[in-house]
C-alpha cells in the first residue's frame, strides 16, 4: 500500500474512536459499553498500519534514511510563497515517533479495558484518549511548523480534558487549569517563534525552513541574522521562542510546575501522555529543527544543555523526597526528558558530531517503554491498595507478581543496568556528554546515580518492607487486560536496547556505527549499583533510618520536599504582582471605561433607532419621495464635490 | 457553430424548458401531484447547479448582446441553487399549495430574466431581463393569495419598482444620448466625463440601489418581506439580490470606469447610510422576517464597501460573500419558513426555548445566524473579511472601521436570538416540528456549506482564479 495512505489510516481510525465514541457514546448505550473494545481496536489498527508504515521505512536496502513529503495540501495561501500546508513528512524521527506513540496508546487502551472498567464515563474516556492520540500522531507527522502547532494546541486540549476527567474532584480541575495555562502560556512564545522564523524564512514548511536557515549563503539566513532585537539576533530570539514552546509541553524548568499536579488524571492516562508521548513533544520539537539550531546558531543548543541538565538534576533531588508514587514518576520523567534535552544541546551536526542527536531519540524510545510501564505497574499497585501514598504500600511482591517482574524490570532499566533497555541509551548520552562537555557529564553522573536511588527507594518501598493493614484485598492484582500490556512493556523494555538504534537514526540521514565502550560504562553503570543498594540499606525493610536522615539533613530536605518553593515563587508572582498591578487596573478600565463606551453607543444605537422608525410610513407615496430625494441629494453632493 | 451555441445558452436553455413543461404538460392536467412536480423542477435545477463545470469559455451571442464565460456560467449555477435550496426547504408548505406550478412558473421566469440580465453586454438586454426578473416576483409576492397583505407586498412592489424602472430608463436613454451606443465596451470607451454624464450614472445607479436595497431607496423591502410568503422573501432577498450584485459589479467596473471618483463617493454616502440605518431597523424589529430584511439590507452595506476596492479583489470577494450569503440566509428563511407554515408563529419572542423541542432545527438557525453575524469560524466569517480586505485594498480605512462598528452592532441582535433559542426557557415552548426529509437535505447542505466554505480554501480560490483586469 502507498505509504500515504498508510499514514491517513494511522491516522484516521484514532479519529474515527473519538467521533464515534464522543457524539454518540452518552446516547447510545450499546456503545457505552462496547467503548473500550471499539477504541482498543480502532487502535490496534492504527498501530498496524502505523508499524507497517515504519518498519517498510527502516528496513529498506538504502542505509540513507531520507526525508519524504508523502502528500502536501495547501490550507491557506498567504502571498505567494509563504503558505500554511496540512502534510506529512516521514523521516526516521518521524517514523520512530509514530511506532512508539500507536504502541503505548495501543497499551494504554488495553490496559485502561481493566483499569476503567466501573467507570461512568467510560464511553467519553475512551473518545479523549482517540483525540488525543490523533492529535499526537498528526503532531509527529506535521510538514509544516503552523501545522505542528495546530495538533499541538489539540495535544494540549486533550491533555486537559484527560487531566481534568475527574471534574467532580477539585484538585483535578485546578491541575487541568494549571498544566494548560502553563503550557499555553509557553505556547505564546512558540507562536512567536514560529511566526519570527517564519517571517524571515519565507515559509513554513520544514524542510525549506531547515534549508534556508541553514544555508551560510542563503539571503535568508543573512536577514534574520542582521534583524535583532534587544542586542540579540532575530534567529536566536525565533529559536529561543520555539524552545519555549517545547519546554513548556516537556516541563522543563522553570515551566515544569505543571507536570507533578497532572497526575490527578487516571492512572493509564499519565502513562500515555505524561510520560511517554504528550511531554518528549518538545524534544521532538527541538530535533525537527535541529539542524537550525545546530548549524545557525550552536549557542542556542548550550542554553538547551543548561537547562536541560539542570531539570535533570533538580527533578531527580526532588524525586528523592516525594511520597506520592505517582509524583515519584512524575519528576523522574521530568528528569530523564533533562537528559534527552542536554543530550541534543551537546550534540552537533553530520555524522559523528551528531552522536548526541541519536543519543537523545533512542533515550526517547527506551524511555517511552519503561516509563509507561512504570504508570501503567503504578496504576495496577492503585488499583489493589486504592492510594498513591507510599506509606500505604509495602510487601506486595508476593500478591502482585506479574507487576512486581515488570516494575523491577523497568527499575532496572530506568537506572541504566546492563543489559536493559535503559542502559544502552543512557550510555549514549553519556558517551556525548562526555566528550563535548564535561561538567554537564559529571552532573549528569550524579543524576543517574540518584536515579537509580529514588527508583529503588519507591522499588522497595512498594514490593518489599512490611505489609500494611489495609491491603487485604479481594479483587487480586487485576485481569489479564492489564497484565498483558505490563508483559508486553516488560519485553519491550528488555529488548529494545539492543537495536543499533544511530544506525537508523542520526542529523543528516547516514547511519553511525554504535560502539559500545566497556570502559566507559564502568563508573555510571558502578554508581547506579550503588545508589541500588543504598535504597537497598534504607527500604528494603521498614526503619527509622530514612527518618533519621531526613532529620539530620534538617531544613535542606524540606527545602527540597517543597520542590524548591517553585510552586510559592509563582504564586506570589501572579497573585501578589500580576493580579494586583496590572489585572485589577485592567479590570477597572475595562469595567468603567470600555463598557461605559459600549453603554454610551448602545444608548445611542437605542435613541436613535425610535427617532428614524417614522421614515417607515408604509406608504408608498412617501417612499417614492424619499426615492427621488436620494437621486437629489447624490446628485448635488457630486456636482459639489466635482464640480 | 449549433453546439456552441448550446453550451453558451445552456442555463437559459434548461430553465426555458423547463418553463415549457410546466405550461403544456402539467397545468391543466390536475392529477399530477404537488410533490411530483416539485421533484421534476428540482431535479431540473440541480443540473442547472452543475452547469458551470462545462464548456465555461468567453464567447458572444445574439449580435454581442448576450456574452457568457466561465465567471458567468458560475454565478448562474449559485442562483439555480439558491432556488434549488428554496424550493427543497419549503416543500411542506408548497406541496399543499393549489398554485404550486404556477409558483414555479413565476419564479423560474423570474430566474430566467435574472439569466439574461447578468449575461447581457448591452443596456437594452439588461433592462430587458431585469424587467423579467422582477415582473414575475410581484405576482409571486401575492402568493398567500388569501391574505391582505401579502396583496399589499405584491402592489408595492410593483408600484416601486415601476417608479425605479422608469429612472433607470432615464438613466439609460442619457447614457445612449451621450454615446449613442448601448453596448456596454462602447459606453465604456464614449463615455465623457461631465454633469450631465454623472447624473445619468446616479439615475442608473438608483436602479440598482433600488433591487439591492440600499437607503435611501430601500423603503419597499420591509413591507414587502413582511407580506409576501416565506419562500417568496427568500427569493427576494437572496437570489434576486445576489444577481442584481453581480451585475452591478459588472456594470460599474466595465461601463462606469470612467466615472470612477463618481461612484466611489455615492458608494460611500449610501454605504454608510444602509448599514447604519439597516441595523438600526434591525434592532428594533420583532417579527423575525422583517428583522431578517432589514439585517439583509446592512449586509449590502459591507457590499458596497468592497465595491470601492481595486476590481479583481472586490470581484471575487463579492462573489465568495454572496455565495456563503445563499447558503446562511437560506438556511435562516429555511426554518423560519417551516416554522411560519406549521405554527403560525413569526416574532423573535416566540423563539424563546424553542431548542428544547426543535434540536435539529435549533442548531440550524443558529449557525445560519452564526454565520450571518460573522463569527468565526463559519463561512460568514471568511466572506466578511475577504469584503474588509477588498476595501483595505484601496485604503478606506474609515470605511472599515464604521463597518466594523456595524458588524458588532449586528452581533447584538443576531445573538439576542440564538439567546432566545438557547438560553431562554419558556412555559409553552413551540413543539416539535415535523421536517420533510428533504429539507433535512437541503438545511444540511446549507450547514455543510457555512462550514466548509470557511475551511476549504481552494474555492474562493476557485473563484478568484476568474478575476481578471478590467
Amino acid at each position: 500500500m502507498q505509504n500515504t495512505n498508510l499514514v491517513l489510516l494511522t491516522l484516521a481510525s484514532p479519529l474515527l474512536a473519538f467521533l464515534l465514541l464522543g457524539i454518540f457514546g452518552s446516547s447510545s448505550n450499546w456503545l457505552k459499553k462496547g467503548a473500550g473494545i471499539i477504541g482498543t481496536l480502532l487502535m490496534a489498527v492504527s498501530f498496524f498500519f502505523a508499524s507497517q508504515l515504519s518498519l517498510a521505512y527502516f528496513l529498506n536496502q538504502t542505509p540513507n534514511h531520507t526525508q519524504q513529503i508523502l502528500f502536501s495540501y495547501t490550507w491557506l495561501q498567504f502571498g505567494s510563497g509563504l503558505s500554511i500546508d496540512m502534510g506529512a513528512l516521514l523521516d526516521a524521527t518521524s517514523a520512530m515517533m509514530l511506532l512508539v506513540v500507536t504502541f503505548i496508546s495501543l497499551m494504554v487502551h488495553v490496559f485502561s479495558l481493566g483499569y476503567m472498567h466501573n467507570d461512568e464515563r467510560f464511553a467519553s474516556y475512551y473518545a479523549y484518549l482517540g483525540l488525543f492520540t490523533f492529535s499526537m500522531l498528526g503532531l509527529v507527522i506535521s510538514a509544516n511548523i503552523f501545522q505542528i502547532y495546530m495538533f499541538w494546541e489539540l495535544v494540549g486540549v486533550s491533555s486537559f480534558l484527560l487531566i481534568g476527567y475527574y471534574f467532580n474532584k477539585q484538585s483535578a480541575v485546578a491541575a487541568a487549569k494549571k498544566a494548560f495555562i502553563v503550557t499555553r502560556f509557553a505556547d505564546l512564545g512558540f507562536l512567536i517563534g514560529i511566526l519570527t522564523l517564519g517571517y524571515y524564512g519565507e515559509s513554513f514548511d520544514f524542510l525549506t525552513l531547515i534549508g534556508r536557515l541553514s544555508d551560510v549563503q542563503s539571503p535568508q539566513f543573512a536577514a534574520i541574522g542582521v534583524a535583532s532585537f534587544a542586542g540579540i539576533s532575530a534567529l536566536t530570539w525565533g529559536l529561543l521562542l520555539v524552545f519555549m514552546g517545547g519546554a513548556g509541553k516537556s516541563a522543563m524548568f522553570p515551566l515544569h510546575i505543571w507536570l507533578p499536579d497532572a497526575m490527578e488524571g487516571p492512572t493509564p492516562v499519565s502513562a500515555l501522555i505524561h510520560a511517554a508521548t504528550m511531554v518528549v513533544a518538545g524534544v521532538f520539537l527541538v530535533a525537527r529543527l535541529f539542524p537550525i539550531f545546530a548549524i545557525a546558531a550552536p549557542h542556542t543548543l548550550d542554553i538547551i544543555a543548561y537547562i536541560g541538565i539542570f531539570s535533570a538534576l533538580f527533578a531527580a533531588l526532588i524525586a528523592c523526597t516525594q511520597t506520592d508514587i505517582k509524583r515519584v514518576l512524575a519528576y523522574s520523567t521530568m528528569s530523564q526528558i533533562g537528559f534527552m534535552m542536554f543530550a541534543l544541546g551537546v550534540s552537533g551536526y553530520g555524522a559523528e558530531n551528531g552522536a548526541g542527536f541519536s543519543a537523545s531519540l533512542f533515550h526517547l524510545f527506551t524511555h517511552a517503554f519503561f516509563k509507561s510501564l512504570l504508570f501503567l505497574g503504578a496504576g495496577a499497585i492503585i488499583h489493589y491498595v486504592h492510594s498513591n501514598e507510599m506509606e500505604d504500600m509495602g510487601g506486595l511482591r508476593k500478591h502482585m507478581p506479574i507487576t512486581h517482574i515488570s516494575f523491577l524490570i523497568a527499575c532496572l532499566a530506568i537506572s541504566g543496568i546492563p543489559p536493559f533497555a535503559g542502559f544502552f541509551s543512557k550510555e549514549a548520552i553519556l558517551h556525548a556528554a562526555y566528550q563535548s562537555n564535561p561538567a554537564i557529564y559529571y552532573m549528569a553522573l550524579f543524576t543517574s546515580f540518584l536515579t537509580a536511588f529514588y527508583m529503588f527507594r519507591l522499588y522497595f518501598s512498594i514490593f518489599w518492607s512490611t505489609q500494611k493493614a489495609a491491603q487485604d484485598n479481594a479483587h487480586g492484582e487485576g485481569t489479564w487486560s492489564m497484565k498483558i500490556p505490563l508483559i508486553l512493556l516488560a519485553i519491550a523494555s528488555v529488548l529494545f536496547g539492543f537495536i543499533p538504534f544511530s544506525e537508523y537514526v542520526s542529523t543528516d540521514g547516514k547511519p553511525i556505527a554504535t560502539h559500545l565502550d566497556v570502559l566507559f560504562s564502568i563508573a555510571p553503570v558502578t554508581l547506579g549499583v550503588l545508589g541500588i543498594l543504598l535504597a537497598k540499606q534504607l527500604y528494603q525493610k521498614a526503619s527509622v533510618k530514612p527518618q533519621k536522615i531526613a532529620l539530620a539533613l534538617g531544613s535542606a530536605y524540606g527545602f527540597v520536599k517543597n520542590k524548591f518553593y517553585i510552586d510559592e515563587v509563582y504564586q506570589y508572582i501572579t497573585k501578589k504582582m500580576l493580579f494586583a498591578w496590572v489585572a485589577r487596573p485592567a479590570a477597572w478600565i475595562d469595567k468603567n471605561i470600555i463598557d461605559g463606551f459600549y453603554l454610551l453607543l448602545a444608548q445611542l444605537t437605542q435613541f436613535s433607532s425610535v427617532y428614524i422608525k417614522g421614515i417607515q410610513s408604509g406608504k408608498v407615496q412617501a417612499y417614492a419621495m424619499y426615492f427621488f430625494a436620494g437621486i437629489l441629494s447624490l446628485a448635488s453632493l457630486l456636482f459639489y464635490v466635482l464640480k | 457553430m449549433g453546439l456552441e451555441l448550446l453550451f453558451t445558452l445552456k442555463h437559459e436553455l434548461l430553465i426555458s424548458l423547463s418553463i415549457f413543461l410546466l405550461l403544456f404538460i402539467f397545468v391543466g392536467s390536475n392529477h399530477t401531484k404537488g410533490a411530483t412536480i416539485i421533484h421534476i423542477v428540482n431535479a431540473l435545477l440541480l443540473i442547472s447547479v452543475f452547469f458551470f463545470l462545462f464548456e465555461p469559455k468567453q464567447s458572444f451571442v445574439f449580435n454581442q448582446m448576450f456574452e457568457s464565460n466561465g465567471l458567468i456560467q458560475f454565478q448562474k449555477s449559485i442562483l439555480s441553487l439558491g432556488l434549488l435550496l428554496i424550493s427543497a426547504l419549503s416543500f411542506q408548505w408548497l406541496k399543499h399549495h393549489k398554485n404550486v406550478i404556477e409558483f414555479y412558473l413565476l419564479l423560474l421566469s423570474s430566474l430566467l430574466g435574472m439569466f439574461f440580465m447578468i449575461s447581457a453586454a448591452n443596456m437594452l438586454f439588461f433592462y430587458l431581463g431585469l424587467e423579467l426578473a422582477t415582473i414575475p416576483l410581484a405576482a409571486a409576492a401575492n402568493f398567500d393569495l388569501e391574505k391582505r397583505k401579502s396583496g399589499e407586498a405584491a402592489m408595492k412592489l410593483i408600484y416601486s419598482s415601476a417608479f425605479s424602472s422608469a429612472l433607470l430608463l432615464l438613466g439609460i436613454s442619457f447614457v445612449y444620448g451621450l454615446t449613442g451606443s448601448l453596448n456596454f465596451t462602447e459606453i465604456s470607451e464614449k463615455i465623457p466625463v461631465n454633469a450631465l454624464s454623472q447624473f445619468a450614472f446616479i439615475l442608473v445607479f438608483s436602479g440598482f440601489a433600488f433591487k439591492m436595497s440600499v437607503v435611501p431607496f430601500h423603503l419597499w423591502t420591509a413591507d414587502v418581506y413582511e407580506g409576501a410568503p416565506v419562500p417568496v422573501t427568500a427569493f427576494l432577498s437572496v437570489v434576486s439580490k445576489a444577481a442584481i450584485s453581480f451585475v452591478f459589479v459588472q456594470v460599474l467596473f466595465k461601463v462606469f470606469i470612467h466615472l470612477e471618483l463618481s461612484y466611489t463617493i455615492s458608494l460611500a454616502v449610501v454605504s454608510i447610510c444602509t448599514m447604519l440605518l439597516g441595523n438600526l431597523f434591525a434592532m428594533r424589529q420583532e417579527n423575525i422576517k422583517r428583522f431578517l430584511a432589514f439585517s439583509s439590507i446592512a449586509q449590502v452595506g459591507y457590499i458596497l464597501i468592497a465595491l470601492m476596492g481595486s476590481h479583481e479583489v472586490a470581484q471575487s470577494a463579492i462573489i465568495y460573500f454572496l455565495l456563503v450569503y445563499v447558503f446562511s440566509n437560506l438556511a435562516a428563511f429555511g426554518v423560519i419558513g417551516i416554522i411560519s407554515n406549521s405554527l403560525g408563529k413569526e416574532n423573535i419572542s416566540d423563539y424563546k426555548g424553542f431548542y428544547q423541542q426543535n434540536k435539529f432545527l435549533s442548531w440550524a438557525l443558529a449557525i445560519a445566524l452564526f454565520s450571518l453575524a460573522g463569527v468565526p469560524p463559519t463561512a460568514g466569517f471568511f466572506g466578511k473579511f475577504f469584503l474588509i480586505l477588498a476595501a483595505a485594498s484601496k485604503g478606506y480605512y474609515l470605511l472599515i472601521v464604521i463597518a466594523a462598528l456595524n458588524m458588532i452592532i449586528s452581533f447584538y441582535y443576531y445573538l439576542r436570538i440564538v439567546r432566545n433559542i438557547f438560553m431562554e426557557t419558556s412555559e409553552n415552548p413551540m413543539p416539535q416540528v415535523l421536517v420533510q426529509p428533504i429539507t433535512k437535505v437541503a438545511l444540511i447542505v446549507c450547514l455543510i456549506g457555512m462550514i466548509v466554505l470557511g475551511l476549504y480554501g481552494p474555492v474562493y480560490e476557485y473563484i478568484a482564479a476568474f478575476a481578471k483586469p478590467f
